[in-house]
């Protein structure tokens, strides 16, 4: 059982031109076995939170904490924050050149366990996983995300999760880019990753489309830099009809 | 630009003569010597009595006397020396080390060259031909631990196709100064790697030009400078026959505040040379804040009837983005830096296709980046 705890979270991106702040105080909590939706308009901050979890450099943490059962995570650099179970699908993977995918997973695998993985097991636990994502076995050869389709991408993404089983993943944006079969089985990833492992979820999207695959069990509305309102998964269809505009107003409370 | 008084190319050496006492003494301020540190070269520019470069005989190997006259492969090369060092190696060397593939003969065997050297200096006359149908891949390793002044004249005959993988790995203390020019027949292939991570002061003038239409060469490098290693790479294609190819790919990783590396690709398409493709690139990737990489790559065309003439060249600091993906999937901020410059490479080092010369060049780049820790991990439980 783990609990990812976000308490009155404030962050700012530092540019050239100075400190802005995006997230303005954000409370969630997120859970072994549960799912969290984080939905919200473009510009409301809601990648900014993942990248702040995950601990991408370009944020600054001035107010508030996050803890993963008990420990601070704020205090951790970007490896200690995955090895210690946080998981971060991001909405756009990086290129790596030179660096194949089955070297990148073995790597990644190796650091996060704490030993390399047998290489019998580890050929076909990367073989299964990859054919539950209808990938095809070539994929490995390539490098890191370079040429990869948004698709390709994506299932990338949820197979490093797969691999890595993290105690909580946020998925950041994972549906945008995607056709409808994609989505489809990129969602069914997440939710065979979740029955298997107990994960707890974060799901960040701007659409309601992938809520009908994945079915959260809160979802929270994201505007000007914090939350502003918080239901079930039927809020989801109050979005889906109505849009975000009647959050347009809480945002710039 | 050009002027009526002014040669007719910018890039071609303005002086061919294998007589040292026709070469002024580089001072620095000559375009050609603008970059290198002169300075600390100043015993290869003074003629003497050094050492001459020598190799354990083989099938292929030979050690001959050297003598003044043009030697069948400078012949056929049409090779002439173009500055000082260069004449003064020609000059002044007592022995060649020839490297000879007989025509139509296909050498399945790497040809591997131990370069040694018994004095402090060294002069080095080395000579490769590859005869017409020839094919083979020769390694040439300067592991030496003396400073070396040397010529590389290579000569590949119609339709042959030969590698050559320079190899200077040698201690933190040696110093290289080389000329190493390739004469590509028709229709034939020339593939020549150089491969720079020890050593002082290297210092690599490699020229190609053709003997006949329809030929390729490739000049790929790989380079690591750290500390205070200056390492020069001045490349120079000389496209004077019609349907000819070159490609040049130069990559470098430069780290530590005194680390120097310099690449000047040069590419002359004259007025005859119709239908060639083109393209040179240089890309440097800088580890940490102080290093210095100076690349320049010049183009002339004296035709438009190309197939393609291309060129870059890019300088980059280490991508935070590429680190940050790495470090999010836990791998330690050293790990993800040492897989980045690994891959950095990895362009150049796919073209090493012998299995077991590509995996002793990645080992050597990976003890220089301190990479076997890793490899050690991951190798460990499969034991």
């Amino acid at each position: 059982m783990s609990t990812l705890q976000i308490t009155d979270l404030h962050a700012s991106v530092v540019t050239d031109a100075g400190e802005t702040p995006i997230l303005k105080g954000v409370d969630l909590t997120v859970e072994s076995g549960r799912t969290q939706a984080v939905m919200g308009p473009n510009g409301s901050g809601k990648s900014t939170l993942a990248y702040v979890i995950a601990g991408h450099p370009k944020y600054t943490v001035t107010q508030g904490s996050i803890t993963l059962d008990g420990e601070d995570v704020l205090d951790m650099s970007v490896d200690e924050r995955a090895r210690a179970g946080l998981f971060l699908a991001m909405q756009y993977p990086i290129e790596v050149p030179g660096v194949s995918v089955s070297n990148f997973l073995r790597t990644s695998a190796t650091s996060i366990r704490g030993e390399a993985p047998k290489l019998r097991t580890w050929i076909g636990e990367v073989k299964e996983a990859m054919a539950g994502l209808q990938m095809d076995g070539a994929f490995a050869e390539r490098n890191v995300n370079e040429g990869f389709s948004g698709g390709e991408k994506k299932r990338h993404e949820i197979l490093q999760m797969s691999l890595l089983k993290p105690k909580i993943a946020i998925l950041d944006e994972t549906d945008s880019g995607l056709d409808v079969d994609a989505l489809r089985v990129v969602s069914e990833g997440v939710n065979r990753f979740q029955e298997d492992s107990g994960a707890g979820v974060l799901l960040i999207t701007h659409y309601t489309r992938i809520l009908r695959y994945i079915t959260p069990d809160v979802v929270n509305v994201f505007a000007g830099g914090r939350i502003v309102e918080t239901g079930g998964p039927e809020l989801a269809e109050v979005l889906e009809a109505d849009g975000y505009e009647r959050f347009a107003d809480l945002a710039k409370a | 630009m050009s002027t009526a008084q002014a040669p007719p190319s910018d890039l071609a050496p303005r002086v061919l003569s294998n007589d040292p006492d026709d070469h002024e003494t580089p001072h620095g301020r000559e375009e050609e010597w603008r970059f290198t540190p002169v300075a600390k070269l100043g015993d290869f520019f003074e003629s003497g009595q050094r050492g001459s470069v020598t190799a354990t005989e083989s099938e292929f190997v030979t050690m001959t006397p050297a003598e003044a006259d043009p030697s069948t492969v400078e012949k056929d090369a049409h090779w002439v020396a173009s500055d000082l060092p260069s004449a003064l190696a020609r000059t002044n060397a007592t022995s060649i080390v020839s490297i000879s593939i007989p025509a139509e003969r296909e050498v399945d065997d790497i040809v591997v060259v131990d370069l040694t050297g018994s004095e402090k200096l060294n002069y080095g006359r080395i000579e490769i031909s590859a005869g017409a149908f020839a094919k083979a891949t020769v390694v040439l390793r300067l592991d030496m631990t003396t400073d070396v002044s040397g010529i590389v004249v290579t000569d590949v005959a119609d339709q042959a196709d030969l590698t050559v993988l320079a190899l200077y790995d040698g201690p933190r203390t040696s110093r290289h100064v080389w000329q190493w020019a390739t004469t590509v027949g028709r229709d034939a292939s020339f593939l020549g790697l150089a491969i720079a991570l020890g050593g002082s002061i290297i210092r690599l003038q490699q020229n190609v030009r053709y003997a006949g239409p329809g030929g390729s060469a490739e000049l790929l490098g790989a380079f690591l400078a750290s500390d205070e290693q200056f390492q020069e790479f001045r490349i120079f294609v000389d496209h004077n026959e019609p349907h000819c190819v070159s490609n040049v790919v130069f990559k470098g990783a430069l780290s530590g505040a005194q680390a120097h590396t310099v690449w000047i690709g040069d590419v002359r398409v004259r007025r005859e040379a119709v239908g060639i493709e083109t393209y040179e690139l240089n890309r440097n990737l800088l580890l940490n804040d102080g290093p210095r990489a100076d690349s320049v790559p010049n183009l002339e065309l004296e035709t438009g009837d190309v197939v393609s003439a291309g060129h870059a060249s890019a300088t980059g600091r280490f991508d935070d983005e590429q680190l940050f993906y790495l470090q999010s999937r836990g791998i330690t901020e050293e790990l993800a830096r040492q897989l980045v410059v690994r891959g950095f490479f990895v362009e150049v080092l796919d073209k090493v296709t012998d299995a077991d010369l590509r995996r002793d060049v990645i080992r050597r780049i990976e003890e220089r980046i301190g990479m076997d820790a890793i490899e050690q991990q991951l190798t460990d439980v499969d034991a």
